[in-house]
């Protein structure tokens, strides 16, 4: 029994949510068992955020532990490290290069780490994107999150049609458009 | 039947629409908050927020007595505060059926305490459901119901952060018509003066007995044959971890209903297997009974009582396996604590606080934040209301030069929550304190809930508003003022002000949450590079916008929301709005 584990991370405000709700309806589209966690609350204010998705035939918990994560989607540099650590041996990064300061970095009590591109890059199959570049082409930057789901989509083996499917329903009409270039820039991204 | 991927939460209101629930009353609080929010969704169930959980749970206990069925849901620390009506109401019984659903955070990932809300089924002596996930949040509703009516008991349905935030697939089925009972005039059962509880007490302590009966029938309580010489007994979010760790290597004793405990069946399992362990999170209340029967598990010493636990602890524990080692990139990486968002009106009073070193009795919500540095200013966090109490006792003990030197900080929703009981204290017992409402016209930490001071109700309609000036005025205060906490020097003169007097003041700072959709900043900021010397008052806001690259301060625009504090603490016009959008 297969079960494949997919790690949204982000910074708190970044539109994991969003994500995390299209990637798991795709996923009942496609008729799996699945399960999603993710933490409402105080850590959304601008801290870490971690959304799991866990789907296959039959899936018990909804959590990915430390070495468990088959791919990890990070909307953030210095998350994508963070997460490393959850990833499998063979696993796959997808990162969005954007840096974040967070307040230890801000207030200098601490440095945002330098080369996690290349550590990454080490130790997983990494796809780095400046995804904020691409949503700005799609047409507005809060699609950073759509554009990610696009690069994601086709690293997996769920036809397109069922993740364009799902937007048309989760995506509130009038940012459809915008919304469904974003996943096609995302989807066609060649690093 | 149609089934749908839904977070617990939203499960258990789907489990009381089908029921026919008709009424339910709360007050907002992570990790319980969108069982109530997704009632809204369900036209025919009279909803609200009530201004605490207290209120809450007296509006559901009225509802059943009227004759509905009713709910209440909050999270642990909001059980607390219902708690004086929860005991009673367990004597009283129901008319309706009453589910009273609660919801702990293991972990604390949005909680000032790790509080197991399980005892509170065992000392009010209404038994308590706790399902493992989305699927059995909307069946386990529906048998609490069932469980109320037949027991006339209040029935408690208890989530953890992991169940309620979760996403699982749901059976939906069809709503029950559930008539409204008659409401006949009962005083021997509803009025519990002594003469009358002293008979409702014979009645508690029977029903009891019939709970514990129950649980031995009911499908609640499960066992999973798998011939394993290994027992395994737990509920909730364990059994699923538990079920990860050790599948079929394991038999399970299921534990649907956490009170009362089965006895004869926990007997029958632990004696049918060579090693029985008990996966429980936070207390030891399942392995406390167990024990208490004479039986021999292993629990604590092997699990932990804190935070959550995980597969891979379980693996550990039981089958002595190491997991394999984890990938390391042997970089430092430093943490990322939530922060004020850019843009928070708190972010001025704290400012200003922090300038002036007072000494800060802090509250429940976003702006706990202040204590984090750069801003750093809060000295105590308690629970909801304590802000206002804490700093009376601080100035009652220390004297008037100290209290000249303190301040109480409380949201609009938190003050109206039990902030204002605190606030009557100081009038009437002659304090001198000074107190900030930090008026941001929401519930922001919860994630945006309508309150009292907003003017509407939890469907958008608009009512009454509570005048937070008049309120203050009306118990005694005649120093009230109000104040934009963007207006740093205003602010700084109001607190400096008011904490001088020799009487009580408020100080509304009023400005609203960042993150609603009407507040709209024109532009973004950035640092004129020509002009800026570099003096880094801007950094002591803490904004997560302004940050230092190459030595020079610089604003991220994609972070920016142009809400401009920077521009009026920066002493040298060095910061500038842009008027395009990025």
């Amino acid at each position: 029994m297969s079960i494949t584990s997919i790690m949204i991370v982000g910074v708190g405000g970044q539109g994991t949510l969003l994500a995390s709700r299209i990637l798991g309806n795709t996923l009942i589209g496609a008729g799996y068992d699945v399960k999603v966690s993710e933490v409402h609350g105080m850590s959304q204010r601008g801290g870490s955020v971690t959304t799991y998705v866990r789907f296959g035939e039959k899936v018990w918990s909804p959590i990915i532990e430390k070495g468990g994560a088959d791919i990890i989607l990070s909307f953030e540099l210095l998350e994508a490290l963070r997460a490393l650590p959850y990833l499998k041996r063979d696993g796959q990064i997808i990162v969005n290069a954007q840096q974040i300061d967070p307040m230890p970095v801000i207030t200098g009590a601490a440095e945002y780490p330098k080369g996690i591109e290349e550590a990454l890059r080490e130790r997983a199959k990494l796809t780095a994107v400046d995804a904020l570049v691409l949503a700005r082409e799609a047409g507005s930057i809060k699609a950073v999150n759509v554009v990610l789901i696009g690069l994601l989509a086709r690293n997996t083996s769920i036809p397109r049609e069922q993740w364009e499917e799902t937007l048309r329903t989760t995506v509130p009409p009038k940012f459809l458009d915008i919304n469904m270039k974003a996943f096609e820039l995302g989807y066609q991204y060649e690093e | 039947m149609k089934s749908q991927l839904l977070i617990g939460n939203a499960a258990v209101a789907r489990g009381a629409y089908e029921a026919g629930v008709r009424v339910v009353a709360s007050y907002p609080g992570t990790p319980s908050t969108e069982i109530t929010e997704s009632i809204v969704k369900y036209p025919e169930i009279y909803c609200e927020w009530a201004p605490n959980e207290k209120v809450a749970c007296e509006v559901a206990i009225g509802a059943s007595i009227g004759g509905a069925r009713a709910m209440t849901c909050c999270k642990h620390v909001g059980l607390n505060v219902m708690a004086d009506p929860v005991f009673t109401a367990s004597y009283t019984g129901v008319n309706g059926g009453l589910v009273i659903a609660v919801a702990d955070d293991p972990g604390m990932h949005s909680s000032q305490n790790e509080q197991d809300s399980r005892h509170y089924a065992e000392a009010s002596k209404c038994p308590m459901l706790e399902p493992s996930d989305s699927d059995e949040c909307l069946a386990y509703t529906k048998a609490a119901y069932e469980m109320s009516e037949k027991f006339d008991v209040p029935v408690f349905l208890r989530l953890t952060t992991r169940v309620a935030h979760s996403q699982s697939m749901a059976q939906l089925g069809e709503p029950d018509q559930v008539p409204l009972k008659d409401y006949v005039k009962n005083p021997a059962k509803f009025v519990m003066a002594p003469a009358n509880a002293i008979r409702r007490h014979v009645d508690v302590e029977k029903r009891t007995e019939a709970l514990r009966a129950f649980a031995e029938e009911t499908p609640l309580n499960q066992v999973i044959d798998n011939g394993s010489a290994i027992g395994v007994i737990c509920g909730g979010i364990s059994y699923l971890y538990a079920q990860e760790a050790l599948d079929e290597r394991a038999d399970y004793l299921k534990l649907g209903m956490v009170w009362p405990l089965p006895e004869r069946k926990l007997c029958e399992f632990v004696a049918a297997h060579e090693v029985v362990f008990v996966i429980e999170e936070l207390d030891p209340f399942i392995e406390t009974y167990v024990r208490s029967l004479g039986l021999g598990v292993i629990g604590k010493e092997a699990f932990t009582m804190l935070g959550e636990y995980s597969a891979a602890m379980i693996r550990q524990a039981v089958l002595n396996t190491d997991d394999e080692p984890v990938t390391d990139a042997g970089l430092p990486v430093p943490v990322r604590p939530p922060v004020m968002c850019a843009g928070c009106p708190h972010r001025g009073t704290f400012y200003v606080l922090k300038k002036l070193g007072l000494t800060v009795c802090g509250d429940i919500g976003c702006y706990t934040l202040g204590a984090m540095p750069p801003l750093g200013s809060i000295d105590t966090t308690i629970c909801m209301g304590a802000s206002i109490g804490a700093a009376l006792g601080m100035a009652k003990a220390r004297g008037p030069e100290f209290a000249k030197k303190l301040v109480s900080v409380i949201g609009d929703s938190t003050f109206i929550h039990s902030g204002i009981t605190g606030l009557i204290d100081v009038v009437y017992n002659k304090g001198i304190n000074t107190v900030i409402i930090l008026d941001n016209s929401i519930t922001g930490m919860t994630g945006h809930q309508d309150n009292p001071t907003t003017g509407k109700t939890i469907r958008g309609e608009a009512t009454k508003q509570v005048d937070l000036e008049l309120l203050a005025k009306a118990v005694g205060i005649d120093r009230v003022r109000v104040v934009d906490p963007f207006d740093v020097k205003a602010m700084e003169a109001a607190v400096k002000e008011e904490i001088a007097a020799d009487e009580p003041s408020v100080i509304i700072a009023q400005r609203p949450c960042a993150l609603l959709k009407y507040v709209k900043y024109a532009g973004h900021c950035h640092v004129n590079q020509d002009t800026c010397r570099d003096c880094r008052m801007c950094m002591k806001l803490g904004c997560p916008a302004l940050t230092v690259h190459d030595g020079r301060v610089v604003i991220d625009a994609t972070q920016c929301n142009g809400c401009g504090l920077c521009v009026n603490v920066c002493p040298f016009h060095a910061i500038e709005k842009e008027a395009e959008p990025v």
